[in-house]
């Protein structure tokens, strides 16, 4: 396969177990690359374990069973021999609660950098500064670059986390619910921002609000109990939607 | 009253008695060493050594010396160990029920009463025909502090959020960066409560450095000569006919010496902990 497909991600016959339990059930999926693909359903549908199959974080749990093939540009992430921190460094990950490294608002996005990168000073600056600006922090944090990341708001530190992301140079950016823990403006930014970066990432977004996704979204992936039930272009998930459990739930009669 | 608002009276009356027994001991001992030991408390007994043929002639400071010597490098050195075996038990490098099998016999070590820490370096030593000296009491009390500090220091990283960690390892790092860089740094607190603690058992250990680091009149020259420290000092004192006072002030100054010690660490904790993420 070529590694420019239009498919960033696919999964193929997916299945989590956690404590011998299935949470996500033969799920095959694609999505595609330098869009924003929406993974919608009610709580404990499985949206969260399946996003972080993606960077292969659930292993990091204890006591998971994971089969199936997640492929990636091509490539089998599943398969053994890889390694897995390259794996994770083309995705990003924003929580739903921002957790800010232990360290001051620079050294947040310096982190990423300087792990994987031979940096002077210099251009360490500039990076940091170049993400601080894609991600709209810069003239408020300029300033106060060396305090603690724990200061910020709440918005802030989401926002924070998307520059410490994008620092590294992923291709793929997991949202999972990241406005959920922000008041109304804090998540208009972050929603503002996934729409302008999904033209150079690939953005999955994990969201429990329909009008959210409706919002942003140009593909859609609706989960029902650990099930893919059904998935396509936005406009027609929403428009007209073909399976009868996706027009209950568009029509609030599941939730 | 009602039976409610009388249990409520009742609970706050037994969490009162309970605080003021905790103070207040604190209180009488520090009245009592002070009262007691004050008519022997002056600058020579921390500036010159015992008078030679004269037990409670000159200073200690044979001991204070011999207790930091003793004390600091066997606390740093069980750090060392125990910063290792706690990552170690995390459940990212070990299966959960050996690292549960590990913490027990950490607690179980943790329940080992000094006296057997001492007989068993004695045993070691005269083993390798070596007699009793600092490289050795150091050792007693490593063995003694390990267990304190690495379960201090293992709760405080289990306490870390698995969100933070999912954060570096999502940027890529591996478990060793991600151990090092972030999980230390949040854990930090934690981990300094469990090295205080090791410390504070160490320095005033008396039963695992009685038989291992001897006792000696003078400061120690070299890790292979015996050396008094402050909890044997104070024993020997207190077994001499008229040696209570200075045993007293002897105890006061190591009092002193842990509360220093405390007080300096907790600042410099503030410089550290400004980062962790609440």
């Amino acid at each position: 396969m070529k590694k420019s497909s239009i498919n960033q991600i696919e999964t193929k016959h997916l299945n989590v177990e956690f404590h011998n339990h299935p949470v996500i059930k033969d799920i095959n999926i694609e999505i595609p690359a330098k869009q924003l693909t929406a993974i919608i359903g009610p709580s404990g549908c499985g949206k969260t374990t399946l996003l972080k199959s993606f960077n292969r974080l659930l292993e990091i749990q204890d006591d998971v069973k994971i089969t199936g093939q997640i492929v990636v540009d091509g490539i089998n992430i599943m398969s053994a021999g890889h390694n897995v921190p390259d794996i994770r460094k083309k995705m990003g990950l924003i929580s739903q609660k921002p957790y800010p490294l232990p360290m001051s608002i620079f050294e947040n996005v310096a982190y990423g950098l300087r792990i994987h990168h031979d940096k002077n000073a210099k251009e360490l600056a500039e990076n940091v500064q170049h993400c601080l600006q894609e991600v709209g922090l810069w003239n408020e944090v300029k300033d106060r670059l060396h305090d603690p990341a724990s200061r910020l708001s709440v918005g802030q530190q989401q926002r924070l986390c998307l520059a410490r992301a994008i620092a590294v140079q992923p291709e793929v950016l997991l949202c999972d619910e990241p406005t959920s823990a922000l008041d109304p403006i804090a998540a208009q930014q972050i929603e503002k921002l996934l729409l302008k970066l999904k033209k150079d990432y690939t953005v999955i977004l994990v969201t429990h609000t329909l009008r959210q996704a409706k919002r942003v979204a140009d593909y859609v992936i609706f989960l029902y109990f650990g099930m893919v039930i059904e998935q396509g272009p936005a406009d027609e998930f929403f428009n007209n939607p073909k399976n009868p459990e996706t027009k209950a739930y568009l029509s609030g009669e599941i939730s | 009253m009602n039976r409610r608002t009388l249990e409520e009276t009742i609970f706050k009356l037994l969490m009162m008695i309970s605080v003021c027994i905790v103070i207040g001991s604190l209180v009488i001992i520090f009245g009592l060493v002070i009262i007691n030991g004050a008519s022997s408390i002056s600058i020579e007994m921390i500036t010159q050594t015992p008078t030679p043929g004269n037990a409670l002639g000159g200073g200690i400071l044979n001991a204070i010396i011999g207790s930091l010597l003793l004390a600091l490098p066997a606390t740093g050195l069980a750090c060392f160990i125990g910063i290792g075996i706690a990552l170690y038990l995390q459940k990212e490098f070990t299966p959960v029920w050996f690292s549960n099998f590990i913490r027990f016999t950490l607690d179980v070590l943790w329940g080992v009463p000094s006296i057997v820490y001492g007989i068993f370096c004695l045993m070691i030593m005269i083993y390798l025909g070596m007699g009793s000296s600092l490289l050795v009491g150091i050792i007693a009390l490593t063995l003694l502090e390990i267990p304190i500090i690495t379960r201090y220091m293992d709760e405080s990283i289990k306490l870390v959020p698995i969100g933070l960690k999912e954060s570096s390892y999502s940027l890529g790092s591996t478990k060793f960066e991600t151990a090092v860089r972030v999980v230390r740094k949040q854990a930090f607190p934690g981990i300094l409560a469990g090295i205080l603690l090791g410390l504070g058992r160490g320095i005033g250990d008396a039963a695992s450095i009685l038989f291992t680091a001897g006792f000696s009149n003078r400061i120690p020259g070299s890790l292979f000569d015996s050396t008094s420290a402050l909890p044997t000092m104070i024993y020997n004192l207190y077994s001499l006919p008229s040696g209570q006072p200075k045993a007293y002030a002897a105890a006061f100054i190591l009092l002193m010496i842990v509360l220093i010690i405390s007080i300096l660490s907790r600042i410099l904790a503030k410089r550290f902990t400004k980062h962790v993420i609440r």
